[in-house]
């Protein structure tokens, strides 16, 4: 079993959002990058877990600068077995999808897994792609995935309920949560990581189709107001006659 | 401009499928709407009072089927020289807008929350409800995946034709195995009002209050992720920067500091009440209104308040 699993930085969930340049650019001071906690948590940890009962090799890719190998080790370190970085600023999606698909085309593999969407951008948009440009059928946000043989079964969270759903291999599944818990990565796992093969591969020839034009940051909430505990009432007849929401 | 709208509906049309018509017809243009589900045609034509000129249906495509759905949706761009197509973000769209991307080579927005602006730029939330953004399409064809919830549905015209259309979309290679519907639960990401706990209720025995005031209001209920993660609640009731983005009418909460992950997923929502023994709870700071006091206490308080409230015509 050859599993890809995509990666991607995404800025600490407990960064400052700030932008320069005319609010058009991300302002990078003073923020950790970490992986994406989608693709880390879910995509590679479920992958490290298939790899672990059927055997096989799990490989992560990004598309990014040379900055980003802190992350690849991250992600080597909880248990990948080789990376790829291609060497490249991942401009939008389709940039990043294209570049993706590119590589994953002449290496062969059973499953590519991604997160459901970075924390970022909240996109939700690579794994599409990469499945569109490689004509593979796709599963997205899938809660749970096991491999039985070449035949893949996922759940889904549909509205009211879950949907149990069955591809072949290869297969693309973008992960949510119930899919695998966190692994903190070992000493031994750090040790490791520091000398598994990491290829960097040259970029294709690719246009991207959207950018951010700029940015915002949303107007400050006014003030809260304070109810008494014992006055209830008084709360659900402003929630009805101020806010108008029941 | 020719739009396109695709919208897949089950059982009648789902308000979202309501919202991304109304807004293809704010932005102006000729809309078909392409469909796929099994609505029936009456219900389809009435699209038309959104602004709908024509609804075609496929009914054999598999919605589960991202590939065949592509197809589909391909063809009635070309069919229709659809310029822009817009979906409601929803799991569907989740899988087949992205391919349909690649396919066109049409720019895609996802999760837009207004019509496009002077300049043709969208804006979307990013980092998780932090910030916006304005997001340029440098292609010809564009898709948009409209955020559900941004824009309410307006009637301004009446019913449209209906036609059978085959989306040459091949056979279904993902196949449905199972379903379960759990019977009375109000699911949570459609959910206008939720009521939502975290540790502060120290344990999955306690949920009947929590409950209690849900059913009361005819409220989903949710809860924070640590609360998921030792196993109090399930899973799907996780919300936040790293479970669901939720964006309800009303949103309140016990016994949750109010993290800035929490936070994340929940910033949309119009109105927050929070709940907590602690003056100094972060969450007091991104509330509309908020109760220092017991959740223990509080909820049953408040639950009869609402049974009051409803109790009495309005
Ligand atoms: C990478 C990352 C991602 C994360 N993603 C998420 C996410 O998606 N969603 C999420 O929720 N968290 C997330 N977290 C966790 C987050 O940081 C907080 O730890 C979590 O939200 C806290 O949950 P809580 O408010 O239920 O518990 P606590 O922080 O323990 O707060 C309990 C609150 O209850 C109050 N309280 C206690 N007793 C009572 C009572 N009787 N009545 C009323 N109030 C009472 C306390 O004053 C306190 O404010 C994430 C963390 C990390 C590092």
């Amino acid at each position: 079993m050859k599993i890809l699993v995509c990666i991607s930085k995404s800025p600490d969930t407990t960064s400052k959002i700030a932008f320069t340049d005319g609010n058009k650019q991300f302002d990078e001071n003073g923020v950790q990058y970490i992986v994406n906690p989608y693709d880390e948590w879910y995509a590679l940890v479920r992958g490290l877990e298939l790899k672990e009962t059927l055997g096989g090799n799990l490989t992560i890719i990004t598309v990014g600068n040379a900055a980003d190998e802190a992350i690849i080790r991250k992600a080597l370190a909880i248990g990948a077995d080789d990376a790829v970085r291609i060497d490249a600023d991942p401009k939008d999606a389709y940039f990043t999808a294209i570049q993706i698909a590119e590589y994953a085309k002449s290496n062969g593999f059973d499953l590519i897994l991604t997160g459901k969407e970075t924390i970022n951008y909240n996109g939700s948009q690579v794994a599409g792609m990469i499945a569109e440009a490689m004509d593979l059928p796709f599963v997205s946000l899938a809660t749970k995935l096991d491999i039985n043989g070449t035949t893949a079964r996922m759940e889904q969270e549909i509205v009211g309920g879950v949907q149990v759903v069955e591809a072949n291999l290869p297969l693309v599944v973008s992960c949510a949560k119930g899919m695998a818990e966190q692994r903190i990565p070992n000493m031994r796992g750090i040790m490791a990581a520091r000398t598994k093969p990491l290829t960097v591969v040259a970029p294709s020839a690719t246009e991207e189709l959207t950018a951010y034009a700029e940015y915002g940051l949303p107007a400050p909430k006014s003030a809260v107001k304070m109810i008494d505990p014992n006055n209830m009432d008084e709360l659900v007849a402003l929630l009805h006659n101020e806010a108008k929401v029941i | 401009m020719n739009i396109l709208v695709y919208i897949n509906s089950s059982n009648h049309l789902a308000k979202s499928a309501l919202e991304a018509v109304t807004y293809a017809k704010k932005i102006g243009g000729t809309i078909t709407v392409v469909a796929t589900g099994s609505v029936d045609d009456a219900t389809l034509g009435t699209l038309g009072e959104y602004g709908a000129q024509k609804v075609l249906v496929d009914r054999s495509v598999a919605t589960e089927d991202s590939q065949q759905v592509t197809r589909l949706i391909a063809k009635a761009a070309e069919s229709t020289g659809a310029e822009l197509i817009v979906f409601s973000h929803d799991l569907v769209a989740k899988a087949v807008a992205p391919r349909l991307s690649v396919r066109l080579k049409a720019g895609l927005v996802s999760g837009a929350v207004d019509v496009p602006n002077a300049s043709g730029q969208v804006k979307v939330n990013v980092f998780s409800g932090k910030a916006f953004g304005f997001v340029e399409v440098k292609s010809a064809k564009k898709i948009i995946s409209l955020l559900p919830n941004s824009f309410q549905p307006e009637k301004t015209g009446s019913a449209c034709p209906v036609e059978a259309f085959d989306g040459a979309a091949g056979t279904a290679v993902i196949k449905v195995v199972e379903t379960k519907m759990p019977e009375g639960e109000i699911p949570l990401p459609e959910a206008e009002l939720v009521v939502s706990a975290g540790r502060g209720l120290k344990g999955p025995e306690n949920w009947g209050i929590v409950e209690d005031l849900a059913k009361a209001l005819g409220a989903a209920t949710a809860c924070s992720r640590p609360v998921a993660d030792i196993g109090w609640r399930p899973h799907h009731e996780h919300v936040g920067q790293t479970g669901v983005a939720i964006r309800p009418n009303l949103y309140i909460a016990a016994g949750i500091s109010g993290a800035i992950q929490h936070l994340a997923g929940v910033n949309g929502s119009k109105v927050i009440v929070v709940i907590n023994t602690d003056p100094e709870a972060p969450f007091f700071k991104a509330a509309d209104y908020g109760v220092v006091g017991d959740a223990f206490d509080v909820l049953p308080k408040l639950t009869e308040a609402v049974k009051k409230f409803r109790s009495t015509p309005h």
